[in-house]
């Protein structure tokens, strides 16, 4: 094992472009499980990116908050403005593993670990937000609802990094999360909801139900259309089953299966648009 | 009384086997079988590995016979020519560094060519897959009370149900493992363990070794539940084979993935239940067969039926019983010792069932209960008379009051009728756990424990039971103290050795605080009578200190024997008589809420209320029962072994899952303590017991709650919805 120990981002991007075989760490909460017995992971060079200043910021900007790449999830549990203003963050982030993963998970880790169930990502996604990648040849930012391709696959290139996650400041009406574990906490998820409403634009991502964490539109614009009273009021989940069917395309593996993580997600949005008075 | 490894438990000093340094020492691992049956063709070496810095051990170097002495000697300690389950043992490998070691299990193939195995333990096993006898049953039990058939004619009502759990994995904190050296001729193995003297056995049997040949330590040992009863047996082998070859110490390890992939879990079970009733709700007949999936080997399949067959018909009198056994081979890892030993199992079955008969009749599930539990005088399915003075019916009531039983079914029929989707509801147990080995074992015990009056005036305990996070240290302890009245810090237990403590059995059957240490107040008493009185405190010492000045050089050692109580008697060729020496009893409640949306649920509250004799510890007893809950807690809702060709698949803590913190409510604990003559300060067995009755008090809430007949543990969520789909 090699780890890489960059001064500056400057030269964390070089030594990204220098060997693509380069994988950059924050937190190693996922890169580090089951070590040592993986044999691929011992023989990979890190780049070990705790040291960079640059990239430990969370600010708010007029229109955005910005967490920085080595923002963790603890970071944004002890803030009352993200709680104030994106209550689904938080959420989220009591719900990953316990406190001391929380404590070094970074949110731009969960999103290039770019796992189907990871608890970051639906939340970041039902909040619109964008990724900013970084390179030796400038920045790009890409909507995180585009940064997906396939399982594990993403469009970032060996050469980048991620630096920022960027999500709009607007005003919702609504914003909730649900996880569903196989138990209360410390638990990784079989199924997994966030929606946000802000005027008639209804946000749905939901995790562990696809190759990778999703929106779901087609849910998105039955909800909006149910909740406009310009369709058919919601009788039972199963109104919200075709929708969910045509968005999402969950399996049976070790962890549940298709069939419950299908009924569970109709059964959770229903439930949770019966409250809303949907 | 302060525990008495509590400081070094706390700050870490503890050494477990994996804390201890050893000068030289090599890492021992195993290579296995990645198929479930067939017959070894080929192993290949792969050329990018240097050999000859490895110590490689095989099945011929084995100096005595290839086989792991249990119960039958079927298991092979290394697979020569066939092997019958995933993650058997086939080679062992030594190394000082332990990257290497990886790196060379990883370069060697084992090739076997597979024949027809079998897997699901409930079917009749095809011709070409029967590998034990004539049909792959290991045991057959029965036991035969009355007249079952005529009364199943004569009853009002004939109420049948059939019930199944799964598989367990113990998740003990500290895995498994194991150091061996040759020290003085002497073959010699420390690590973590159970049952010191299950592994001299074994040690002697395989390696062709005389008593004092062979030695066996146990170090700090971060729990058990049954897990390291039979197994260390397997890795202490495993480690002095290497030892031996290698000429130097050679430690094995196992990391969490290869613990939970390659050692024993609970056996999954399958009851059914044919019971007569009458239209008033007495038991008139009980029909019940049990089936155990025992895996590739025997190891201790044969007792856990017995003991899961004795607990069938539950805590109820009933003239008439048929209980029917067998425990079968699969090609599964093998299933072993699991905290209740199969009792857990019917336990579930029967008291799922007393629900269901409740439901039938349209009576009160309490009520059925009240008037079927056993009464002074009255007997068990094996014809022991139950005289011990225990209100059985006092322990219901207790639990059904301090649950709040009456009072939360109004308020849980308000909430449930306006609730969108949370539903919640109460359900109950009412069992038994007999305590110390079945029928005549501890006589074949034969134990033996010491008490030790030492020249400093200070007495040591000595006895091969061992500290695994129970408290058994500290009971001792407590218990020695208070017979001779003198300060626990006046008392020493020795390390657990078997070259200086003598065979008190295996520290299992909720046999060791009731049966050892009633050993132990008896190897009291003989103290005193070489001390000429029935000595106490300062007089104690006085007395002691003047034997050795009188004796100078000598030691004053009292050991006792196993002695059976008066009056037990046991037939185990048609199972009748004293099952054991006595029972424990208990009634659990349950209250929980079940989410229709994702069909989890949440345990509100827990009432455990139990009589197990005299209570020696009220810190230690409560932490039996609360973690006994606990576990049980896991098995009814979430841990799930997933089989994969007789492999648990989701051999990891990530894809297993026990109860968090966060899943389990505080557990309320109440004692009722009649005393039992034969027990250490009347103590009855504890450890297990509390593992019986988690389960069917949760899931006869669940049904309570649903509505639906919910039969299998685990009951996950998916489990859960496809049954209330189909109700």
């Amino acid at each position: 094992m090699t780890i890489l120990l960059p001064g500056t981002l400057t030269d964390a991007y070089r030594m990204l472009s220098d060997d693509p075989d380069v994988t950059p760490v924050a937190g190693g909460t996922d890169l580090f499980a089951h070590w040592p017995e993986n044999r691929v992971k011992q023989s990979t060079t890190y780049l070990d990116l705790s040291g960079l200043a640059e990239l430990r910021s969370m600010r708010w900007t007029k229109s955005e908050l910005v967490l920085g790449a080595l923002t963790t999830y603890w970071d944004v549990v002890t803030d009352a403005r993200v709680a104030a203003e994106f209550p689904n963050l938080v959420t989220a982030a009591r719900q990953v593993g316990a406190v001391q993963i929380q404590a070094r998970g970074t949110w731009a880790g969960n999103i290039v670990n770019a796992s189907p169930a990871a608890d970051g990502v639906p939340v970041l996604l039902a909040y619109d937000a964008t990724v900013r990648l970084g390179s030796r040849d400038g920045v790009e930012d890409i909507p995180l609802d585009e940064f997906y391709l396939d399982y594990k696959k993403m469009r970032r290139r060996p050469d980048q990094l991620v630096t920022e996650i960027r999500i709009p400041r607007r005003t919702y009406q609504r914003a909730w999360f649900e996880k569903v574990g196989p138990r209360k906490s410390q638990a990784i998820t079989k199924v997994g909801v966030a929606v946000t409403v802000a005027g008639e634009t209804w946000r749905i991502a939901a995790n562990s139900v696809a190759p990778t964490v999703c929106r779901c539109p087609a849910l998105e614009r039955y909800c909006a259309a149910v909740a406009g009273a310009k369709g058919q009021p919601l009788t039972s989940p199963s109104d919200l089953l075709p929708a969910i069917r045509s968005d999402v395309s969950p399996i049976d593996d070790i962890r549940s299966t298709a069939e419950y993580r299908e009924q569970v997600l109709a059964r959770i949005l229903f439930h949770a648009l019966n409250d809303a008075g949907v | 009384m302060k525990r008495r490894e509590a400081i070094d438990k706390l700050t870490g000093r503890e050494a477990y086997i994996d804390d201890i340094a050893i000068a030289g020492v090599w890492w021992g691992c195993t290579v296995r079988s990645a198929v479930p049956r067939g017959r070894i063709r080929d192993i290949r070496f792969g050329a990018e590995i240097d050999w000859s810095e490895f110590v490689v051990v095989d099945h011929r170097d084995l100096p005595g016979p290839n086989q792991v002495a249990m119960i039958e000697n079927d298991q092979p300690v290394l697979a020569s020519d066939r092997v019958r389950h995933i993650h058997e043992a086939v080679l062992l490998l030594a190394h000082p560094d332990r990257d290497r070691l990886r790196e060379a299990r990883r370069a060697i193939h084992i090739e076997i060519d597979e024949e027809p195995a079998i897997f699901d333990y409930r079917v009749p096993p095809p011709a070409d897959t029967v590998q034990h006898g004539g049909d792959n049953v290991f045991k057959r039990v029965r036991i035969d009370k009355g007249d079952v058939d005529a009364a199943l004619v004569a009853a009002d009502h004939v109420v049948e149900g059939v019930y199944e759990t799964g598989a367990q994995e113990h998740v003990y904190l500290e895995n498994q493992g194991m150091v061996g050296y040759v020290e003085d001729g002497v073959v010699t193995v420390k690590g973590s363990m159970q049952c010191p003297y299950y592994i001299h056995a074994a040690l002697r049997h395989a390696l062709a070794r005389a008593d004092n040949e062979v030695r066996v330590i146990q170090a700090a040992t971060g729990g058990g539940f049954g897990g390291k009863e039979d197994y260390p047996s397997v890795l202490a082998l495993h480690a002095a084979l290497l030892a031996l070859k290698a000429e130097r110490p050679v430690k094995i390890l196992y990391d969490r993935d290869e613990d939970m992939a390659a050692t024993t879990k609970r056996h999954p079970a399958r009851v059914r239940h044919r019971t007569g009733v009458t239209s008033q709700g007495r038991i008139v007949a009980q029909d019940i067969e049990v089936l155990l999936d025992g895996g590739a080997y025997v190891t201790l399949s044969p007792v856990v039926l017995s003991r899961g067959v004795i607990h069938a018909s539950g805590p109820y009198h009933c003239d008439n019983v048929r209980v029917e056994g067998r425990a079968v081979l699969t090609n599964a890892v093998p299933f072993g010792a699991f905290r209740g030993f199969g009792a857990p199992q019917t336990i579930f079955a029967c008291e799922r069932h007393m629900d269901v008969i409740a439901d039938e009749l349209g009576m009160c599930p309490l009520g059925l209960r009240r008037k079927n539990l056993i009464q002074d005088g009255q007997s068990t399915s094996t014809g022991q008379v139950i005289r011990d003075g225990t209100d059985r019916i006092e322990i219901l009531d207790r639990a059904v009051r301090d649950a709040e039983f009456h009072q939360r079914e109004a308020a849980d029929r308000a909430f449930n009728s306006t609730h969108p989707y949370l539903r919640r509801a109460t359900g109950i147990a009412t069992f038994y756990h007999g305590a110390g080995f079945t029928g005549a074992g501890e006589t074949y015990l034969d134990s033996r424990a010491q008490v030790v009056g030492l020249a400093t005036g200070e007495v040591e305990i000595r006895t091969a039971n061992v500290e695994m996070g129970q408290g058994a240290l500290t009971t001792f302890v407590k218990i020695v103290a208070e017979k001779l009245a003198v300060e626990p810090d006046r008392i020493r237990v020795a390390e657990v050795d078997t070259f200086h403590v003598p065979n008190s059995g295996p520290t299992v059957a909720s046999r060791t605080s009731m049966i050892v240490g009633r050993l132990l107040e008896r190897g009291c008493d003989a103290l005193c009578a070489t001390l000429g009185g029935d000595w106490t405190g300062d007089k104690f010492e006085r007395e002691l200190l003047r034997w050795h000045a009188e004796h100078p050089g000598q030691e004053l050692i009292a050991e006792v024997r196993y002695e059976p109580p008066p009056g037990v008697e046991w037939d185990d060729e048609r199972y009748e008589g004293s099952a054991y020496g006595t029972f424990a009893w208990a009634t659990y409640a349950a209250h929980v809420e079940v989410d229709l949306r994702t069909f989890g649920v949440r345990l509100l509250d827990f009432v455990a209320v139990q009589d197990v004799g005299t209570v020696l510890d009220e810190v230690l007893a409560a932490g039996q029962v609360q973690g006994g809950v606990v576990q049980g807690v896991g098995w009814a809702l979430m841990e799930e072994c997933q089989f994969v060709d007789g492999a648990m698949a989701n051999h990891n803590l990530t894809n297993y899952s026990i109860p968090s913190s966060d899943d389990v409510p505080p557990v309320r604990v109440v004692f009722y303590e009649t005393p039992y003559a034969h027990g250490a300060q009347g103590a009855k067995g504890i450890g297990e017991l509390p593992m019986d009755g988690a389960a069917p008090a949760i899931v006869n809430a669940v049904a309570r709650a649903t509505g639906a007949r919910p039969a299998v543990v685990p009951l996950t969520p998916e489990v859960l919805m496809r049954v209330m789909g189909s109700a």
